[in-house]
């Protein structure tokens, strides 16, 4: 195993996943910078530029043009690879359904971004969470080490022949695109022998083989092309099981379709994505310490959604809490309704509770979050909370 | 119920991977105007071959012989440039 691990260094959330894009080597990039998420892409044009990779690079006037390129180009047989945060999202939109509709299997970094307005450009998951219904594989990460590591995961996920779909891998911004951490990277040799060679599927330059990408569907071939979605979704569990079992075995880190900390015997169980995940279970450990039952989850896998790994983590509990760090307005957060509909899948259902935390980068401690567990337990919380707002 | 293709059929991306195969979708299928030539009236200008969008005209020896409508949507441009009028557009009957 040590040989395949490299060593330790010091690096942000963005660098990790440049670098980590760097070891992969993709056929083609091209990317519009946006904050948060400009570090990756300027780190990574400098690794074209020094020629450490055999990347064709592509300037772009936009992030539509950017995922327009991208998808052509992985539909014309390259492995392809993006970046982009908030209005960044916002713009590539249009394209986003088409690229996972065409199957190719781009993978795109986003560094985790309110959207606008009122104009902010800190964290939340406004950006990604505005995306979801896309057809895309989207991958949360807790720290810079996993978001260098669910870059290389993410690959492996959507290029398989069985799911053939597009990739998010989501960073917060700033809390992990700018922070630095230590994190142990693999060396190039292990990722490569890891992702293996891109193998396209129907390749447009494979000039042998004529093929037509993205045709229009009349009613008679539009629904049934959208169910084979839903079956590369539903095989993207078990793939991606897989794909972290094996990503285990070079690495020594093991992941999740949902990731679980002191769940077991927990009367309360809070489900939260990304880096709060970090948060809670530090809010976790002292509450522990007072006697109390509660334990947190994150779906490291949000889409497609694990609905049966959810369930299980529901069963018997008193109460579920879902933070939320996005808002539905005149509605729920996002996750919210997705936990309740997991819940659903078991006999009975614990007593449910949303809270909405940390929109526009609001700060959200430790003690926030202890706060919300204790509010729960008291019984003060209603079906919807908002964390830090005078109310 | 509706009649919608099988899922597995289909090859996944809305891709086609048989060349010039879109000759066998027949879009003649939803014209209402159909053209009809009178052949004794043709001057074999063959102006309606050149115009033809679909490539409906048959010609055999620089000589109308007759339409193929399977690929005709009825625009109707043969019998507006048909400089004899021999084409004229029928409402179609099938």
């Amino acid at each position: 195993m040590s040989s395949k691990v490299g060593k330790d260094i010091a690096i942000n959330g963005d660098g990790a996943v440049a670098l980590a894009w760097k070891q992969m080597n993709p056929d083609v990039c091209a990317a519009y910078p946006i904050t948060p998420q400009t570090i990756i892409v300027e780190d990574f044009a400098k690794y074209v530029a020094n020629g450490e990779v055999d990347t064709e690079f592509v300037d772009v006037e936009s992030e539509h043009s950017a995922l327009t390129l991208c998808t052509t180009s992985s539909a014309a047989g390259a492995r392809t690879f993006t970046a982009t945060a908030s209005q960044g999202l916002a713009y590539m939109w249009e394209m986003l359904p088409i690229t996972a509709a065409m199957r190719v299997p781009v993978m795109m970094a986003v560094a985790n971004r309110t959207v606008s307005g009122p104009i902010n450009i800190n964290n939340d998951h406004g950006d990604v969470m505005s995306a979801r219904d896309t057809g895309w594989l989207s991958l949360f990460s807790e720290n810079v080490q996993e978001a260098y590591d669910m870059s290389i995961i993410g690959l492996k996920i959507a290029e398989n022949k069985e799911v053939q779909l597009p990739v998010l891998v989501n960073l917060d911004g700033f809390i992990l695109t700018h922070a630095i951490e230590r994190m142990t990277p693999l060396e190039t040799h292990a990722v490569r022998d890891y992702i293996g060679k891109f193998e396209p599927m129907y390749p447009l330059l494979d000039t042998d083989r004529p093929v037509t990408h993205n045709l229009m569907d009349g009613p008679l071939y539009y629904f049934p092309h959208k169910y084979q979605m839903v079956i590369a979704m539903n095989n993207a569990l078990g793939v991606a099981k897989d794909a972290m079992a094996e990503f285990a075995e070079i690495s020594g880190r093991e992941y999740h379709l949902v990731e679980e900390y002191m769940c077991d015997d927990a009367d309360y169980v809070a489900f939260v994505l990304g880096s709060s995940f970090g948060t809670m279970k530090a809010a976790v450990d002292i509450l522990r310490a007072e006697g109390m039952k509660v334990g947190v989850a994150m779906p490291r896998v949000y889409r497609p959604w694990p609905a049966q790994e959810i369930a299980r983590i529901m069963k018997g509990k008193k109460g579920i809490i879902v933070m939320d760090r996005h808002l539905s307005i005149g509605s729920y957060g996002p996750m919210y309704p997705e936990i309740c509909a997991a819940g659903a899948l078991n006999d009975t259902m614990p007593k449910m509770y949303n809270f909405i935390y940390g929109l526009g980068g609001a700060d959200t401690m430790v003690s926030d979050f202890v706060s919300v567990y204790k509010i729960v337990e008291g019984g003060y919380a209603k079906d919807v909370n908002f964390v830090g707002v005078k109310e | 119920m509706v009649n919608i293709a099988n899922y597995q059929d289909l090859i996944i991306g809305s891709r086609v991977i048989e060349p010039g195969n879109s000759e066998k979708f027949n879009t003649g299928d939803w014209r209402s105007m159909c053209p009809v030539v009178d052949t004794s009236m043709c001057i074999d200008c063959l102006t309606c071959w050149v115009y033809c969008p679909d490539d409906c005209v048959i010609v055999e020896d620089s000589k109308l012989v007759g339409l193929k409508t399977s690929h005709c949507k009825g625009c109707g441009i043969c019998a507006k440039v048909c400089p004899k009028k021999a084409i004229v557009m029928k409402e179609d009957v099938q």
